[in-house]
């Protein structure tokens, strides 16, 4: 009989403790797809933030170190200056990334730290219960903005990809999402092309994924996507913020 | 009698007390003393007054900080003011007599004046101010043995600054003459 | 005979840990230590090492967890604002079982506080480098050689008890020059590490590096674990000098800086025929309980001297348990004491107990 679907050989058979909808599920897979095509999963090793995807470090087959909360790509960074033969990626969250570990982010970046960044950008903070996020939108309730975010008090959100596109280490900083099959299809190709990227040697790669969190935003996984399709891709466009090849190309 | 020499160096940052001091210690290690040798450290040594405490000993060194010097060297006025009153009874001041008019007034201590400075530009040995007080500070108090403080200039002038060799042997044999 | 060389304390301990392996430094520059990442900075890319000025001390520490995850031998070093940053990393470190060199050139807090020489950052090195149940080597140099020599001793211990490992220095100690014969160390291999994550490469499991363990029972157990190897530590690699401490009437306790003053202060105490002899503890964890055991029986007192306001006392105080009076002379702020102070307090213990 044909195999036409299987696991990919880079995820573990733990089974996820994601709540349902949420879109860790396809985003570790596109991760780990991209593991395997490039057939980079024996010298591969992931480092898991502090959030939702904290026990990634079960999921992935790749080696793994469980970072303290921000410090991803400083961790990342050690693990790449030890051993630049390994390709080493981050996942982390919208907190880990643009809260508490935004130096540690800003500066692996403009250093062009040959890493692989997946950012999981939903606007809340899941592990915790559903606090605002740095990137929570402009009137969006929380547990923490109970009367919708008011940025004069609580402050804008912030755009990663936007803000990391202006500094010249980054190869790669590119927004997808992964709320339909076109887009899951994008978010695969910028995923791989962001390990592509580290095995030539380019500098710093980031994907934003525009994610759900059904559960801290009180709907259903299907309005969860509405949701983010309605309020979030406006503030958070898609698209491609800096691609060296690109540029590269054009030149 | 004590077999130890604290020796403090003070002035301003530029004028190569840090190094005077080194020459110093590294004399000592030829010798097979037991030496130290430390810097104050921190805003003062970015233009501000310098200072360097030196110990030279037959036995493990205690603390590197010289508090009250057997032998003070003065390079500049504050530094005179601060330090003079530190000195050991019975110890050598050292002054640098083309920065400080002052003489000293105590009695119960040794001071040689020497206008350093003013002798490096007449004799083409600007910067050289501090050897030209070592090599008087050599004369005086006989700190280590002469092939010691010859071995030690070669070790202390760093290879790319080589051509300064001569000229810092030439300030140290001025200082012994005055 | 390997030729000595003067060298400062900061650049001695940046050459050691090169000649001990160390091909990883991760720093940011505060004095008194800043000697330290400047001599990194320039003989890392000789030895086709990796000097990494990072953002903050935060990440540096992150940096040294991600390399030693990956199995090198890595460290960093500050002085004690920047140890206070990094004390969230060290526990990491240490809760994932990962050896680590870090060097803490004293100065003095708290706060900002000042840039001469310390020694009030005892209890953060001796009790809490980090939240959570833990400890880390502590090693105290008293001079430049043994700066040197401890380096090699706390990259090796590190790694065969998989824990962090400090060097507790000061101001003065990294800021002086003394002469050093550096080690020679070719030819040393450095230990297998299996644990690393550092890529399978043909490996049948994916080796984790971590510290989260959300089941209390396996918190527990693995805390346990942890804790059964300090205790074999504390009964196995205390160390200390004992001078002239057989016939002391009054034992000295000192560390460090410090402990070169107290030395001082006890031959002074001895020519004026005054039985004084120091203890100066080389490891501060595991305490050498043994020596100040060995103490006891013969001491009629004891005197803890520390650059601090008392720190390193609790541990003497601990040890002696009630069984002879431990008194305490500290001077703080960055203020180093004169070998006549302690002499003075050497004097009013004997005058006491007279």
């Amino acid at each position: 009989m044909a195999v036409v679907f299987s696991r990919p050989h880079a995820l573990t058979d733990a089974a996820f403790h994601y709540c349902p909808g949420c879109t860790h599920g396809i985003v570790h897979r596109l991760v780990a797809e991209a593991i395997d095509e490039l057939g980079i999963e024996d010298r591969a090793v992931g480092v898991a933030s502090v959030g939702c995807s904290v026990m990634s470090y079960d999921y992935f087959a790749c080696d793994m170190v469980q970072a303290p909360h921000g410090r991803a790509p400083a961790v990342a960074t050690g693990i790449k200056r030890a051993r630049p033969d390994d390709i080493v990626f981050t996942y982390q969250g919208d907190g880990d990334l643009a809260a508490i570990g935004t130096a540690e982010t800003v500066h692996a970046a403009t250093r062009g730290e040959n890493i692989t960044v997946i950012f999981i950008n939903n606007a809340i903070y899941g592990m915790t219960g559903g606090q605002m996020a740095p990137t929570s939108l402009p009137g969006q309730v929380t547990q923490t903005t109970p009367y919708g975010r008011d940025v004069k008090i609580a402050g804008h959100p912030i755009r990663i990809c936007e803000m990391l596109s202006t500094l010249d280490g980054v190869a790669l900083a590119q927004r997808v999402t992964v709320d339909c099959v076109k887009n899951v299809l994008t978010a695969k190709k910028a995923i791989k092309k962001a390990f592509e990227n580290q095995i030539e040697g380019r500098g710093y790669s980031i994907v934003e994924v525009v994610s759900t969190c059904p559960t801290n935003w009180g709907l259903s996984p299907i309005q969860a996507l509405d949701w983010l399709r309605d309020n979030m891709l406006p503030y958070y466009p898609l698209g491609v913020y800096k691609d060296i090849t690109k540029e590269a190309a054009e030149k | 009698m004590s077999t130890t020499r604290n020796i403090l160096l003070a002035g301003f940052g530029g004028q190569g007390i840090l190094f005077a001091g080194k020459v110093i210690a590294y004399a000592g290690l030829m010798d097979s003393k037991e030496i130290s040798w430390l810097p104050s450290y921190g805003p003062e040594m970015r233009g501000g007054t310098a200072n360097c405490s030196v110990c030279i000993s037959d036995e493990a060194i205690g603390s590197p900080l010289v508090t009250n010097p057997d032998i003070f060297v003065a390079m500049n006025l504050p530094s005179f003011d601060k330090f003079i009153n530190d000195v050991q009874p019975g110890g050598i001041v050292l002054i640098d007599s083309s920065l400080i008019d002052k003489k000293v007034e105590r009695t119960d201590v040794t001071a040689f004046y020497v206008p350093a400075t003013k002798l490096a530009d007449e004799n083409n040995l600007n910067g050289l101010a501090n050897m030209i007080l070592l090599g008087k500070l050599y004369q005086e108090t006989k700190f280590c043995s002469p092939e010691a403080l010859e071995q030690s200039i070669l070790k202390c002038v760093p290879p790319r600054k080589a051509n300064l060799i001569d000229a810092n042997k030439k300030a140290i044999a001025l200082g012994q003459a005055q | 005979m390997p030729e000595k060389v003067l060298m400062k304390g900061n650049e001695a301990l940046a050459e050691a840990a090169i000649q001990a392996g160390c091909r990883l430094f991760f720093g940011y520059p505060i004095t008194p230590q800043t000697e330290v990442a400047a001599y990194m900075s320039k003989r890392m890319p000789k030895v086709g090492g990796t000097y990494l000025q990072a953002e903050s001390e935060v990440a540096a520490i992150n940096m040294v967890l991600g390399a030693s995850a990956a199995g090198a031998r890595a460290m960093t070093s500050s002085s004690s604002p920047g140890i206070s940053l990094k004390s969230e990393g060290i526990s990491y470190i240490a809760g994932s079982d990962l050896p680590a060199l870090i060097i803490n050139v004293q100065r003095g807090g708290p706060g900002l506080g000042g840039i001469q020489p310390s020694q009030a950052d005892y209890w953060q090195a001796t009790r809490a480098t980090g939240h959570g149940d833990f400890q880390i080597l502590v090693f105290a140099p008293s001079t430049v050689q043994e700066m040197v020599d401890l380096v090699s001793d706390a990259f090796d211990l590190g790694d065969k008890y998989r824990m962090p490992a400090m060097i507790l220095a000061d101001g003065m100690l990294g800021q002086m020059m003394e002469p050093v014969v550096l080690p020679d160390h070719s030819g040393k291999e450095l230990p297998e590490k299996p644990w690393a994550a550092s890529g399978r490469r043909g490996r049948g499991t994916h080796n984790i590096i971590n510290s989260l363990y959300l089941t209390p029972q396996e918190l527990e157990r693995l805390t346990r674990e942890r804790f059964a190897r300090y205790d074999k530590i504390k009964a196995t690699e205390q160390r200390a000098e004992e001078y002239l401490t057989e016939d002391a009437d009054v034992v000295v306790v000192a560390y460090g800086a410090s402990s070169r003053i107290a030395r001082s202060a006890v031959n002074m105490a001895r020519e004026k025929g005054i039985r004084a002899g120091l203890i100066r503890p080389i490891t501060v964890w595991p305490y050498p309980t043994n020596a100040i055991e060995r103490a006891i029986p013969t001491a009629k007192a004891f005197l803890c001297v520390e650059m601090s306001m008392g720190q390193m006392v609790d541990d003497v105080r601990l040890t002696v348990n009630g069984r002879k009076p431990v008194h305490f002379y500290g001077r703080t702020g960055g203020i180093i004491p004169t070998p006549a102070e302690v002499l003075d307090q050497i004097e009013k213990i004997v005058g006491g107990a007279e």
